[in-house]
This record gives C-alpha cells, sequence and structure tokens, in this order.
C-alpha cells in the first residue's frame, strides 16, 4: 500500500521488537482479565439486589450508566489525582475506570437474566423447602447463566479494546505498540496492536462461549435464550 | 474546595468562551463530528440490519461478527488513518475521526435494528401479505414502525458511545472537548482536563435525553408500554 520508509508491515520489527509486543500481550491480558473479574464480582450481588428490590434498581442503573458514559479518558483523569498516572500506580486508576466501564453491561445481563427466570421453577424450588437465598444460588442464578456469559462477552470484547486507552496513562499494553506507532509516523505497529487485539478478543470469546457450555449443559440440547446471541 | 473553586473560575473566564479553542466552538465541533458519525453509521449499520432482518438470512453471522467489531480498539484505527498521508489531518482530523469513529457505531446499531426486525411478529407480517401489501410495504408500514424503537435503542446507545470516544480525536489533532482533557492530561492540569471531562459529559446526557424523546416520538402508541419492558431483555449491546 505504502511504499519507502512507512510499509504498510514490516515483518523485521515483529521480529526484532518481539520481546516488547510479548510484553505489551501480556500486560493487556492482566489488565483486561483483572478488570472483567472485578468487574463481575461487583456486578452479581448488585444485580441480585436491584432484582430483588425495586429501590435499589434507579441508584444501582443510574451509577453504572453514568460510569459508562463518562469517557475513559476523562476518568483516568479525574482519578489521576487519586490513583496515580505513572505505573505502577496507574494500574489501579486503569483497573477503576475499566471496572467502571463493565458494571453497566454486566449488571444489566444478569438482571435481565434473573427476570427471565420462569417464575414456575422458582416456586417448584421453594415448594421442595428451598430457602429463598438457597434457591437463588441453586435455581435463579443457573438459569440466568446465559445472560450473564452473553453480558460477559461483550464486556470482554470492549475491555480489550479499551485497554489501549489506557496508553495515555503509561499502560496500555497493546496500546503502546499504537501510540508508539502513532508518534513515529510508523503503521507496522499500530497494525500489530489491531490485530492482536481483535485477535485476543476472539481467543477470549471462544474460551467464554467454551466456559458456558460447561457451565450451562442443559442449553445444549434447546435453542439458546432469546438476546443471548 | 480549592480545587472545585478553581473549575468554577475556569467555567466562569470568559476567554475560555470565545474563539476557535472556545468552549462553543469546540462544543459544536463534537456535537458536529458526533452526528456525522452516527448518521453515516444509520445508513451502513441500519441499511445491513434492515436487509438482512428483512429476508431472514445470515443475521446471526452478522451480529456475531458485530460484536467481533467491538474489540477494534478505537486508538488504533484512529491513529492509523492519521498517519495516512492521504488521509492524515484532512479536514482538520474530522476525515480520520469520522471513519474511525463510524466503525465503533456500526455494531450496537446493526444488531439492534436485525433484532429488532426479527421479533416483528411473524402473524403480522403474514398478515400484511395476505392483506396483498408488496415486499417493500410491508417492510416500510409494518416492520419499520414495529422495529423503530429498537433501531433508536441502539442509536442511542452508539451515539453515546461516539460522543464519549471523540475525545479521542483530539489525540488526533481534531478540536473537540476532548482538546481541553488531552492537553490537561499533557500538561498535568487536572483542572482543565476534568472541566473537559464535565462537557462531555454534559454533552452525552443530552443527546441521551433528546434521542430518548425522538424513541418516544417514533414509537407507535399501542406500543409504548410493551416495549420498555422488553428492550431490557434486548438491550443494545449488551444482549
Amino acid at each position: 500500500m505504502l511504499l519507502g520508509t512507512n510499509p504498510f508491515f514490516r515483518w523485521s520489527y515483529v521480529t526484532s521488537q518481539w520481546s516488547q509486543i510479548q510484553g505489551d500481550l501480556v500486560q493487556h491480558i492482566e489488565l483486561s482479565l483483572i478488570a472483567v473479574a472485578i468487574g463481575t464480582v461487583i456486578s452479581i450481588p448488585l444485580s441480585v439486589l436491584a432484582w430483588r428490590y425495586r429501590v435499589v434498581r434507579a441508584p444501582v442503573f443510574g451509577v453504572a450508566s453514568a460510569l459508562y458514559i463518562i469517557p475513559s479518558l476523562a476518568l483516568f483523569v479525574l482519578l489521576g489525582p487519586i490513583t496515580g498516572f505513572v505505573p505502577p500506580e496507574s494500574y489501579k486508576t486503569a483497573e477503576i475506570a475499566l471496572v467502571g466501564y463493565t458494571l453497566l453491561i454486566l449488571i444489566w445481563n444478569t438482571v435481565a437474566g434473573l427476570e427471565a427466570v420462569p417464575a414456575d421453577a422458582r416456586e417448584a424450588a421453594l415448594a421442595l423447602g428451598y430457602t429463598p437465598r438457597a434457591a437463588l444460588v441453586r435455581v435463579d442464578l443457573p438459569l440466568a447463566l446465559p445472560y450473564i456469559f452473553a453480558g460477559l462477552r461483550v464486556a470482554m470484547a470492549t475491555v480489550i479494546g479499551l485497554v489501549t486507552i489506557t496508553a495515555l496513562i503509561g499502560l496500555g499494553g497493546l496500546g503502546q505498540q499504537i501510540t508508539y506507532g502513532f508518534t513515529n509516523d510508523y503503521n507496522t505497529p499500530i497494525i500489530i496492536g489491531l490485530v492482536l487485539s481483535i485477535a485476543l478478543a476472539a481467543v477470549f470469546d471462544l474460551l467464554l462461549v467454551g466456559a458456558q457450555r460447561l457451565a450451562v449443559p442443559w442449553a445444549r440440547t434447546r435453542k439458546p435464550a432469546k438476546g443471548a446471541g | 474546595m480549592h480545587f472545585l473553586s478553581q473549575v468554577f473560575d475556569w467555567f466562569t473566564t470568559s476567554a475560555n468562551w470565545s474563539g476557535s479553542q472556545g468552549i462553543p466552538q469546540l462544543f459544536w465541533n463534537q456535537l458536529e463530528l458526533s452526528a456525522a458519525v452516527v448518521a453515516t453509521a444509520l445508513a451502513l449499520g441500519g441499511g445491513l440490519g434492515v436487509i438482512l432482518g428483512h429476508t431472514g438470512r445470515g443475521g446471526l453471522v452478522a451480529v456475531n461478527a458485530a460484536n467481533a467489531f467491538r474489540a477494534v480498539p478505537t486508538l488504533a484505527l484512529l491513529t492509523l488513518l492519521a498517519i495516512q498521508p492521504a488521509i492524515s489531518l484532512k479536514w482538520n482530523g474530522f476525515l480520520a475521526a469520522w471513519i474511525a469513529l463510524t466503525a465503533l457505531a456500526i455494531p450496537p446499531i446493526l444488531t439492534n435494528t436485525y433484532v429488532g426486525m426479527r421479533e416483528v411478529d411473524a402473524d403480522v407480517r403474514d398478515a400484511a401479505k395476505a392483506m396483498g401489501l408488496t415486499g417493500a410495504q410491508v417492510l416500510l408500514r409494518v416492520e419499520a414502525p414495529l422495529a423503530a424503537p429498537f433501531v433508536m435503542a441502539g442509536v442511542r446507545t452508539a451515539a453515546i458511545e461516539v460522543v464519549a470516544t471523540s475525545t479521542l480525536a483530539a489525540y488526533v489533532s481534531f478540536s473537540d472537548l476532548g482538546t481541553y482533557v488531552i492537553a490537561g492530561l499533557n500538561t498535568n492540569n487536572t483542572v482543565l482536563a476534568f472541566c473537559g471531562a464535565i462537557l462531555v459529559a454534559v454533552m452525552a446526557g443530552l443527546v441521551a435525553a433528546v434521542l430518548g424523546l425522538v424513541t418516544r416520538a417514533l414509537t407507535p402508541l399501542p406500543m409504548r408500554r410493551r416495549v420498555r419492558s422488553r428492550l431490557l431483555s434486548t438491550r443494545p449491546g449488551f444482549a
């Protein structure tokens, strides 16, 4: 495509910079996994509360929506003075912003999943002598799993794309390749960042689909729940 | 309180309200960029969604592909376009930002349009055909109005994401509200960055509110109650 000093893709960059690229890839995975893991741990109890108690619903969705709307870049800026702008302190800055971004996606899907649980199933569980809490853990949440997994897939893909922005506060994972390429007018690193991010998202998506098949064996014989695709 | 008083001072400094780097101009630039992006994404993603939903073919593949698109880092597209001599800083960076952000806005619109088209009751579609409506008439008079709330939900999600993400366009030198954020970040001026962030949040809120009203206006009356609960399970991009 391009000639001269800036070819579209230069393989020699990959071989000579391999250890750097590998390091960025590992950091990218780390940042993404931590964000989605913390987001999941926070979102499930919040979703249960929002589902059970109508009063809690508006504030939970309100805060999650606000976190979703604030540009991630701006969130870094706002948190920076408190949690730090340079690594390793900026890890905290990045993770708080990324987790904040996952919450709306995860809570929305989990609540939708819980609402889709057939009332018959819950009543049957209660009639069998389950306490409400046991019914929640053994009936409601498992039946909501297809929705929860749908949320996880979207959250994972979104976070993997977003992590690159943390390059502006000295992290970034593959985002470092992108900013390096931009400041040096060099296509290759940007394309590496782009392609590896998409590949990473595809790999994690497949892993999540696999995990879902293991966690929701009964869904295999049926059509997937509507809205979970 | 010192910080907030500095923020207050920044907002009340009249110099910040005029000129090519003033609040009104940058606000307008960002709104213009976001509107162009959402309109383009609606034409492309919405158009494709309508075709796939109407024919009922290849939809699942498209929806899954759209989901994979989410992982495309906007920063990568933006910078890659910005360093191509053919695009680079054309229209002061508008072109690069327009293309990169459109890629971000297509998935939610495509997914929701497709879901909305499929949600149209098959009986209703059959009844329309039985009454002698042609394919185009079924599409325009039956499917489109019934799918409109879903399409608009996608447009709303996309618009909010675009407004929030267009701050990044300032990184490749397009002047919008992100200019304050990036400049603040580069010079460690938290007040400036904070003010930029507030302005972006205000715009996102306004856009969400206006599109909410438009959605209501476009939703056929009998659907208004039903759709609200329905949308929860097919929420834009989250499903």
